[in-house]
């Protein structure tokens, strides 16, 4: 899948409609007609945007990792049963019916794809960015997650062993980052600022104190 | 063959370099925030489930020149019209053509937060004992089929160990192709790199899959 955004620009001031807008009519058009016969209800479409853009995104899970760094019953929880252990924070449901989170340590760096689709923990992540859904990196990750990595700037060492997770079914995977050196005084909440959402699918490290 | 997915990218090569995005960038157009709304609420009818939209998807001969909202309203507008629900027509001629045909239920604004939080669970009460246990040696299948699947080709006649029992879940298989939930036993499946790609490899890699109980077979 190509993640060229230039479809959405528009291609200069000519007569012929850029793709944008010819879009955003189908989808409009769409629209239109699935209200038209009661499909859908204009409102809840709303709710549903709303959701996804304000609610539900990485900082929840940024919140999960920092409770885990923080709590040692609760990491413990979060490894053995992260479905409830992350439901008890208040995330839970669509693509995140059954969680499971993967601990990297000093010698195993976990990465989690989708080669088949796009599946990804919604309700700790929110909606994947264009690249996890892209032919790039569903294509390599599983076969050359190094290379991937360095894609994203992140070199480890060679000790590291790289465990990859290509999400077949309808497991959820979260990856808990390592926490980072310095961060010892830190608050729960100021850890989470730690947490990126790249370190959460194993293609970053959480960002250190004071970066 | 004639079921063709083209979205089995595993293991692929010259599809590039991955282009990192900063976390707040969710939409580049506008349309892609209906196209994701108008795609759940529809969803969220009831009259698919979501291995028939992801069978829809992947069969797309085109689906490698599409963006990913793009082949989201191409299969909405294709399972639309498998349904009866709405014609090409009608989206062609921007209006209601034809009478609405009754759908099992319309997602409404206050339920939404209930619905998404409650998702839709694929696991199953089991009804037989499980055929493989954490740490035993199986082998996938070698042969492709002819429907949807979610063994991807990279996995397929390679052996693997049992790392976790997931419990028994509706089979995607057989739920793309309106055969019931059929549900199995689901596992976590773990193969060194050198078995799936060879001596080139990074030696200390290893790849999970999640494989349904009859994608594999024991090794003795």
């Amino acid at each position: 899948m190509p993640h060229d955004h230039d479809h959405d620009h528009h291609h200069g001031a000519g007569h012929e409609p850029s793709e944008l807008s010819e879009m955003e009519l189908h989808v409009r058009a769409l629209r239109t007609v699935l209200e038209q016969k009661g499909y859908i209800d204009p409102a809840a479409l709303d709710v549903l945007i709303d959701t996804y853009e304000t609610k539900i995104g990485p900082r929840n899970g940024a919140r999960v990792v920092a409770k885990a760094w923080t709590d040692e019953a609760f990491r413990k929880w979060l490894l053995t049963d992260a479905t409830a252990a992350i439901a008890s924070l208040g995330f839970q449901g669509r693509q995140g019916e059954l969680m499971v989170a993967v601990e990297n340590t000093d010698s195993i760096h976990n990465l989690v794809v989708c080669t088949l689709c796009s599946c990804y923990p919604w309700p700790v992540l929110g909606l994947p960015p264009t690249w996890y859904k892209s032919a790039p990196y569903r294509s390599r990750a599983v076969k050359d997650p190094r290379g991937v990595l360095a894609d994203f700037g992140v070199a480890l060492p060679a000790s590291v062993s790289i465990r990859v997770w290509d999400s077949t079914a309808e497991v959820r995977y979260l990856v808990v980052p390592q926490r980072p050196e310095g961060s010892e005084d830190l608050s729960e909440e100021q850890l989470a600022d730690l947490v990126t959402r790249d370190s959460m699918i194993g293609t970053g490290q959480p960002k250190a104190p004071g970066q | 063959m004639t079921y063709q997915s083209h979205a089995d990218l595993g293991g692929q090569e010259g599809h590039g370099v991955v282009t990192p995005e900063p976390e707040g960038e969710l939409f580049h157009a506008n349309w892609e925030r209906m196209a994701l709304a108008i795609t759940l609420a529809m969803g969220a009818t009831g009259t698919w489930n979501l291995d028939e939209s992801r069978s829809v998807r992947e069969t797309f001969a085109d689906y490698d020149s599409l963006t990913y909202y793009q082949l989201w309203i191409k299969g909405l507008i294709a399972l639309l019209k498998e349904y009866d629900l709405v014609g090409e027509d009608e989206v062609a001629a921007r209006q209601m053509l034809h009478p609405a045909r009754p759908v099992k239920r319309v997602l409404h604004a206050a339920d939404v937060p209930t619905v998404l939080a409650k998702g839709t669970p694929t696991l199953r009460p089991a009804n037989s004992a499980a055929r493989f246990a954490v740490g035993d040696q199986v082998r996938t299948l070698a042969e492709g089929v002819d429907h949807h699947t979610r063994l991807p080709a990279y996995a397929r006649g390679k052996i693997g160990r049992i790392a976790e029992v997931y419990g028994a879940h509706v089979f995607a298989d057989s739920h793309a192709q309106g055969l019931g939930e059929q549900p199995q036993w689901l596992y976590n499946v773990v193969f060194t790199a050198r078995e799936l790609w060879g001596e080139e490899c990074d030696e200390s890699s290893t790849v999970s899959i999640d494989a349904w109980e009859s994608y594999l077979e024991r090794v003795p």
